[in-house]
């Protein structure tokens, strides 16, 4: 008989007043009593509504049932058929609008904890399992992956598991993308990326680091170079501001900076040579996962008071549903319904307030949402010796403008053919924040994982 | 990694590496910029391409020991190698159809002028150089310029080498003789090129700056090296470094270089204790 209780079982979590003072991983992860109980709660629905919500269609009933029988091996191949990044999907996916979305427990009560059995079925695994991959035979093939991110990291281990020789280039000094610079340490231990890295390594994948393609090489200079195809995964990391007066007083940030300073760079480490500014009142302005992040690293960096300034209202919050719970948890102020229209200096060229307006929702917009509207005379001041914009990013024009041929739309994003990658240039493909703007983790992994097969069905001929 | 081929201390605070890099060389315009972290878990710091080989795949370096960084850098010899070396990174500097320069470089900057002044020169444009140091055991590249340039003027605050004077002195007296000049181009400390930018504004010379930011990644990803240029935020690692003097905000410019001075004059006194305990 099924586990019939309305609500999953919950989440180990440090608590919220020891965590603000470290950088460690939030959620623990399910015990082993914890994963079977919750596996109890899947029906094991014969239609599998769950699946139709996960991008790559991760065959959610039959790793959950490997579980209840305790067959956790079991259930890592069966994710890992259609997922290369299980321990990374499981914790960032925003399952409640994914899978969890179309699980049928959820009519009445909550879903099964779909991305928490994913996330302690890879962990089993990587506990359980030290070996690497085996390098396989060449088939003399060469592809070159521009960017470490998701998107090209799935590409590069897919192509590399088929034979084909791969060089990974990337920018930074460091493989990763997002997953490094971006999502901080307490909600993506670095350790996992770079076993999964490490595991690209052992395929023969080579990775080239301090290599931004477009001034050092072009796509073009790498076909030349005798990869015989490219495949494309950027992201989208071109950080957007608001236009308003004040954005670049000292004390101001983009969410990219403050991230990569306290991730990428290490600036939360005591003895760290990465300088961060450590505000004492900190506003975030955005609503996302990126603003959740930077809000909860201000935190972190010992700030007394850190608000999340927000246009919409709480409902429309864009970020994943536990991190909002988190960081409200975490003493975080939600300023909803609220727009920053100017930002004020003090005597020193540095940020002092943030002048806002209130809002509120008007009719649906494009996107579907209520458009906020301002209310007249509303405007008011909040202290903030730190200012974090994160209202979103772009494609970087870098290789738009050093690639002849390669089409892109008005966002500045790659077009693709179809679901394929094929971009406008033979042999060149594309995907994952390059193609669709600032997306997510699963989403940029399908857009590698298709653009492998398609490279391999052209180059095979 | 990336081997220093070549050391050469220029001055007791500025030193020349060439990096053995030969991707970058081939590409490299004057101008344009690399990042370089010097150890695993270094700072990323950006300095401009001094010069290049593409025979010998070499990237020259010049750089001023004035924090953590440099010094580590500094401490680093012939044969050894440095972690991370990228680019080239931002827009070459302009300098087609260009037949009459002023160059003037403050201090280290005049290191950052260099290869721009003996690009013009190359190309026919007549040049006429003025570079500033504080006193005469600060002086770099006076052989170099001298070389490349039709005019030639050296100064120092106190006079100990050169006209004694600021390099605003200089070219306003060249620019009262009656010299007519396309263009000037300023590189050195922030408010050495505000001032040049003042006096050039009132004769109306076109001035190209190039500005020093506190940067990360040198790709346009963080944002942090943005700047107001005319009314308009720009990311100097992408859209420069050289900007319209003219439409610079350098009094804003001023306050975001000064983000981190708490921080950075820690970070020196600590890599001091360090260096003592390694000699003592
Ligand atoms: C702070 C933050 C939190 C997030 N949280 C979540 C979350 O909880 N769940 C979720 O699903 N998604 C989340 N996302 C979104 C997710 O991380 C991205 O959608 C995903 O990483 C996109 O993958 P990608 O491979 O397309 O690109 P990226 O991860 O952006 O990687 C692109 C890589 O390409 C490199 N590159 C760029 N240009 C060049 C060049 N010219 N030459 C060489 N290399 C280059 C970059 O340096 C980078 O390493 C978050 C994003 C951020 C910023
Ligand atoms: C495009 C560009 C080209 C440059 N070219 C040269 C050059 O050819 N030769 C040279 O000597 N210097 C050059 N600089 C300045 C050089 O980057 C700094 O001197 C160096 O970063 C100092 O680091 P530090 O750790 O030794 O000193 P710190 O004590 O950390 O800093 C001292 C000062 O250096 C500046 N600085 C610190 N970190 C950075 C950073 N990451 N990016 C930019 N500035 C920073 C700040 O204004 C700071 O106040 C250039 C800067 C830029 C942006
Ligand atoms: S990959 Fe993401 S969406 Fe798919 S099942 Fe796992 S957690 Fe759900
Ligand atoms: S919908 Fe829910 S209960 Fe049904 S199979 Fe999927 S996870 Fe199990
Ligand atoms: S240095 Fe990061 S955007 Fe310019």
């Amino acid at each position: 008989m099924a586990n019939m209780s309305l609500k999953k079982n919950k989440m180990p979590v440090q608590k919220p007043e020891e965590r603000t003072c470290n950088f460690d991983e939030v959620a623990l992860g399910y015990s082993e009593e914890q994963a079977l109980n919750e596996a109890e709660r899947c029906l094991n629905c014969k239609n599998k509504p769950c699946v139709k919500g996960c991008p790559v269609a991760v065959q959610i009933p039959e790793f959950i049932e490997r579980i209840r029988n305790k067959d956790f091996e079991g259930a890592y191949s069966i994710i890992s058929e259609t997922s290369s990044l299980p321990a990374i999907c499981g914790r960032v996916c925003p399952q409640e609008n994914q899978c969890e979305k179309y699980c049928v427990r959820g009519i009445k009560g909550e879903p099964v904890g779909i991305g928490r059995l994913e996330r302690f079925a890879a962990d089993r695994h990587n506990e359980d399992f030290e070996a690497k991959p085996e390098k396989p035979a060449s088939n003399g093939k060469k592809i070159a992956v521009i960017g470490s991110g998701p998107a090209g990291l799935t590409c590069a281990g897919d192509l590399a598991k088929k034979g084909y020789e791969v060089t990974i280039f990337e920018a930074l000094h460091m493989a990763g993308g997002v997953l490094v610079y971006g999502i901080p340490e307490f909600r993506l231990p670095k350790d996992i990326v770079s076993r999964e890295i490490d595991n690209l390594k052992a395929l023969g994948v080579k990775i080239e680091t301090n290599m931004v393609i477009g001034k050092i090489l072009s796509v073009d200079e790498l076909m030349e170079k005798g990869f015989d195809a490219v495949f494309i995964g950027t992201g989208a990391g071109l950080p957007r501001f608001m236009g308003i007066k004040g954005e670049n007083l000292k004390g101001v940030y983009s969410a990219n900076e403050f991230l990569t300073r306290v991730n990428l760079m290490k600036a939360y480490k005591e003895d760290s040579v990465t300088p961060i500014y450590r505000g004492k009142n900190v506003a975030v302005v955005g609503g996302g996962n990126v603003a959740m992040d930077a809000a909860r690293c201000a935190k972190r960096l010992g700030a007394q008071s850190v608000s999340i300034v927000y246009r919409r209202s709480e409902a429309e919050l864009p970020a994943r549903a536990e991190e909002v719970e988190h960081a409200k948890e975490e003493g975080i102020i939600f300023k909803v319904l609220t727009n920053p229209v100017e930002l004020l200096p003090d005597d020193k060229g540095g940020v002092q307030k943030i002048r806002c307006v209130e809002m509120e929702l008007g009719e649906p917009d494009a996107s579907g949402r209520r458009r906020p509207i301002e209310k007249e005379n509303s405007t008011f001041d909040m202290d903030a010796d730190c200012v974090i914009m994160a209202i979103g990013t772009s494609p970087n024009p870098l290789i738009k403008n050093t690639t002849k041929g390669l089409e892109t739309n008005r966002q500045g994003c790659i077009v693709t053919k179809d679901e394929s990658g094929l971009t406008s240039k033979e042999n060149v493909y594309a995907g994952g924040d390059a193609v669709t703007g600032a997306a997510t983790v699963i989403l940029a992994m399908g857009a590698g994982k298709s653009a492998a097969e398609a490279i391999d069905a052209k180059l095979k001929g | 990694m990336y081997k220093i081929v070549r050391k050469e201390i220029l001055n007791p605070t500025v030193t020349l590496m060439e990096i053995y890099a030969p991707l970058i060389a081939a590409k490299a315009e004057p101008g344009q910029f690399i990042i370089l972290r010097v150890n695993g878990d270094g700072e990323r710091i950006p300095l401009t391409v001094a010069d290049f080989n593409r025979d010998t795949g070499t990237v020259t370096i010049i750089f001023q020991i004035i924090g953590a960084t440099t010094a580590q850098l500094n401490n680093l010899e012939e044969g050894q190698y440095i972690q991370d070396f990228v680019g080239p990174l931002g827009t070459p500097t302009h300098t087609e159809g260009l037949r009459k320069v002023a160059v003037i470089g403050g201090g280290v900057g005049s290191a950052i002028a260099y290869p721009v002044a003996k690009k013009l020169h190359g190309q026919g444009c007549e040049v006429h150089s003025i570079t500033g140091f504080r006193n005469k055991d600060l002086v770099i590249l006076e052989k170099e310029f001298n070389k490349i340039s039709e005019k030639y003027i050296l100064v120092t605050d106190d006079g100990s080498r050169g006209k004694k004077g600021m390099v605003t002195d200089a070219l306003k007296e060249l620019i009262e003789s009656g010299e007519k000049y396309d263009q000037v181009i300023a590189i050195g400390p922030l408010i050495m090129m505000k001032f040049v930018c003042k006096l050039t504004k009132e004769y109306g010379i076109k001035t190209v700056v190039s500005m020093n930011p506190i940067m990360i990644d040198g790709t346009g990803m963080c944002g942090g090296c943005r700047l107001t240029v005319g009314g308009e935020t720009k990311f100097a690692c992408v859209d420069g470094p050289d900007f319209d003097g003219h439409l610079v905000d350098f009094d804003e410019a001023m306050a975001r270089s000064a983000m981190y001075r708490d921080f950075e004059a820690d970070q020196r006194e600590k890599n001091c204790r360090l260096f003592k305990k390694e000699e003592g």
